[in-house]
């Protein structure tokens, strides 16, 4: 079947199949039953799976996590919905220190297949605490995994490919693209693999990582770039926790310069690792120091002044002209 | 000066002395002198795990071989740590009574959530207690299969079990595993925790999302009076069974040295969770007659008349005088069981100290159900790195 669908569509219709496939897949979060979750991901679930699949939650987080490990040990696939990003560190305890390690601490007799969904990033004018990004603080823990989905295909496979995975997964949504774009989805064909990266956009000059909702702006300065004369190659990294790096060190090996770029702090955030790795693996192709361009390390401002301080064309650009210059 | 209101239920005394003995709410079935008592509710009725009668005194002789077995595995370990065969150890002394009632109130299909103390309570649901020492001794993170006994691992984070116990007891109810009325397929959970953790968030969680859907579990909080150093004042103003009442389900407290009373109230409200009735608390009043941990010093912050108080309510030394005085035991009964316990010892002892260390080249193993390839080189660079110095030695 093939369908032009939305972000927020394509991740709706992926936990549909999911729960069709596998009766132990249940859903649980803050209003994700009758209302359909505030971004209307888990729309119409409830009502075709019933209220013991599609679990209405208490108002807190640290509970859903952790009754969802419980379920888990129980033999259910849990996938929870935390409501924000910023609303996520109540329940960090129980992601870092159960979820992460059970499956270590249990010598493999406590599997942990859980989901834990998380809409991230910024540029949706929020208030404080909904427009943050965190995955650099999952992915520095072992036993996660951390991935990022970019588009409405990727939302669609991937969910299911994480709920699929017998480790936990923590599911980053970019949440200012949910309602942002359409694109066509074939749900017949064989997807990625979920654990790769992967050139969205060729080209021969810098390569701009991205993930998530910086995907969206690499590919806009690369169109911009063209223009320009220059060349741009964009990675959607796609997988943050295992990283898949060797798509992106062939790459680097040709272009000879990379520039990261995600919403979250630049200070020791993902460009950090990404960028140590390139230089372990590419140090005699560098033309060019990996540069990072993310959001400032500040508290993530209000909303009006929220395009200044995320990474957008310009910054992107900018990053793009020093890395040629040097 | 004391500021009192006019409204509003007043504050239960907490430091007065009927806080001090569990005050009148205790249920008890059995005195610290021996004697059996009635209770308008509960009554010691052993049942097996089909719900049929058991015979009462062969069921106390086996209480008590349980305690004293359980604290011979305490006072051993103990013992292996200061010979420094064991990192820490986490003292169950004076517990014996509120592990082995609540362990033996347990049907197979139950399931077991324990903090890291509840060596009593693995005792019952049949982990070798050498296992228990793995982890203290530093060779693992606990090495029994938790579906084998339906007891989870130890969880050190202070309360996180009892979600994880919700969440459990939430699955039994997807299962459609409560409320059958088949006495060997209703099942229920029970979470331990202690008096300390009654102030986690996660634990007052946890009452919410099994208030909130009725989940078959039996919260079994053993208040022994000390988050180490800190006594029950620091957690609550009011005595701890009383908080349930605001979550929306019943609490209890029953005298945690009284393995009779312990085991009537646990097998009553495990057996109200299996049919559908939802959770209870428990709160076990007793006392951590040990340190909190072998690293603890107890004499800096409690008084010793406070122990040797309790000395007095000792779980076992009841029983014993109850099976003596009513000639429910033989006195042979009461040597085998010291002879078993010389065994226990002597075996721990030995197998504590055959304990292998780990291969540190297995660290890598069960970090992933599926390793990435990046961890696969990790151990692989690792694994040349330590070989290379064995090559180098031979």
């Amino acid at each position: 079947m093939t369908d032009k669908v939305t972000l927020a569509r394509g991740l709706n219709m992926g936990l549909r199949r999911a729960m069709d496939n596998d009766p132990k897949v249940v859903v649980m979060g803050e209003d994700v039953g009758k209302l359909g979750g505030v971004f209307r991901i888990t729309d119409g679930l409830q009502k075709d799976f019933g209220e013991d699949r599609v679990i209405d939650s208490p108002l807190a987080e640290s509970g859903i996590v952790g009754t969802a490990v419980g379920m888990a040990m129980r033999g259910y696939k849990p996938v929870v919905e935390i409501q924000f990003d910023g609303f996520v560190y109540p329940a960090y305890d129980q992601i870092v220190c159960q979820v992460a390690k059970l499956h270590f601490r249990s010598r493999g007799l406590q599997p942990m297949p859980l989901v834990i969904r998380i809409p991230f990033g910024g540029g949706i004018g929020a208030v404080e605490h909904h427009s943050e990004s965190p995955e650099a603080q999952f992915a520095h823990t072992p036993g996660l995994k951390v991935v990022a989905c970019s588009n409405p295909v990727d939302g669609y496979w991937m969910l299911q490919q994480a709920i699929a995975c017998p480790d936990p997964v923590v599911f980053l949504e970019p949440k200012r693209q949910y309602h942002a774009d359409k694109a066509e989805l074939d749900t017949e064909v064989d997807p990625d693999p979920l654990f790769a990266s992967r050139v969205v956009r060729p080209g021969n000059d810098v390569t701009l990582l991205a993930y998530g909702p910086t995907v969206k702006t690499c590919l806009k300065a690369a169109e911009a770039a063209e223009a320009d004369g220059q060349s741009l190659e964009v990675i959607d990294l796609r997988t943050l926790s295992p990283l898949d790096m060797e798509p992106v060190h062939e790459s680097v090996r040709r272009t000879g310069r990379a520039i990261v770029v995600h919403e979250a702090h630049v200070n020791l955030g993902m460009g950090a690792e990404v960028g140590a790795r390139i230089t372990e693996e590419c140090f005699y192709s560098l033309e060019a120091p990996v540069l990072r361009v993310g959001g400032l390390d500040t508290p993530y401002p209000a909303s009006r002044i929220e395009e200044d301080w995320l990474p957008g064309l310009d910054r992107v650009l900018d990053a793009v002209d020093r890395s040629l210059e040097w | 000066m004391t500021h009192r209101h006019d409204f509003g239920p007043d504050l239960v005394e907490v430091f007065g002395p009927s806080q001090a003995d569990g005050g009148p709410e205790l249920i008890q079935l059995l005195t610290p002198e021996g004697e059996r008592v009635e209770h308008p509710d509960f009554r010691f009725d052993p049942r097996d795990e089909r719900d049929q009668p058991l015979d009462e005194a062969e069921t106390i002789r086996g209480f008590y071989r349980d305690m004293v077995l359980s604290r011979r595995v305490d006072t051993e370990a103990t013992a292996l740590q200061r010979h420094g065969e064991l990192g820490i150890w986490a003292q169950l002394l004076g517990q014996e009574a509120a592990q082995i009632g609540a362990g033996r109130a347990l049907k197979p299909q139950d399931y077991v959530f324990p903090t890291y103390r509840e060596h009593g309570v693995a005792w019952c649901r049949g982990v070798d207690p050498l296992k228990l020492l793995g982890l203290f001794r530093g060779v693992d993170h606990g090495s029994w299969d938790p579906n084998e006994h339906n007891f989870g691992l130890y969880t050190i984070v202070i309360g996180a079990q009892t979600l994880h116990a919700t969440g459990y007891a939430m699955g039994i109810q997807r299962d459609g595993a409560v409320g059958t009325g088949d006495p060997e397929r209703d099942a229920a959970v029970i979470a331990h925790f202690g008096d300390g953790a009654s102030s986690q968030g996660d634990v007052n969680e946890a009452f919410v999302f099994a208030a909130s859907y009725n989940a078959p579990v039996v919260f079994f909080c053993q208040n022994n009076q000390w988050a180490i150093s800190e006594p029950i004042e620091r957690q609550s103003r009011i005595p701890l069974y009383q908080r349930a009442l605001g979550f929306g389900f019943p609490g209890l407290r029953v005298d945690g040295n009284d393995v009779l009373a312990t085991y009537a109230v646990t097998r009553a409200a495990l057996q109200r969770a299996r049919e559908g009735q939802g959770p209870t608390f428990i709160e076990a009043y007793t006392y951590r007659m040990g340190a909190h941990t072998t690293t603890d010093d107890p004499t800096r912050y409690r008084h010793s008349e406070d122990v040797e108080h309790w000395k007095l309510k000792d779980p076992i030394e009841r029983v014993k005088v109850h099976l003596r005085r009513n000639g429910l035991a033989e006195e042979t009964f009461f040597a085998d069981v010291q002879a078993e316990a010389d065994d226990l010892g002597a075996r721990l002892r030995k197998g504590c100290h055959d304990l292998p260390d780990p291969d540190p080249r297995r660290v890598f193993d069960h970090v992933y159900a599926e390793m990435p390839a990046e961890l696969v080189a990790q151990r692989d660079e690792f694994t040349a790195y330590l070989d290379s110095f064995e090559e180098a030695q031979a």
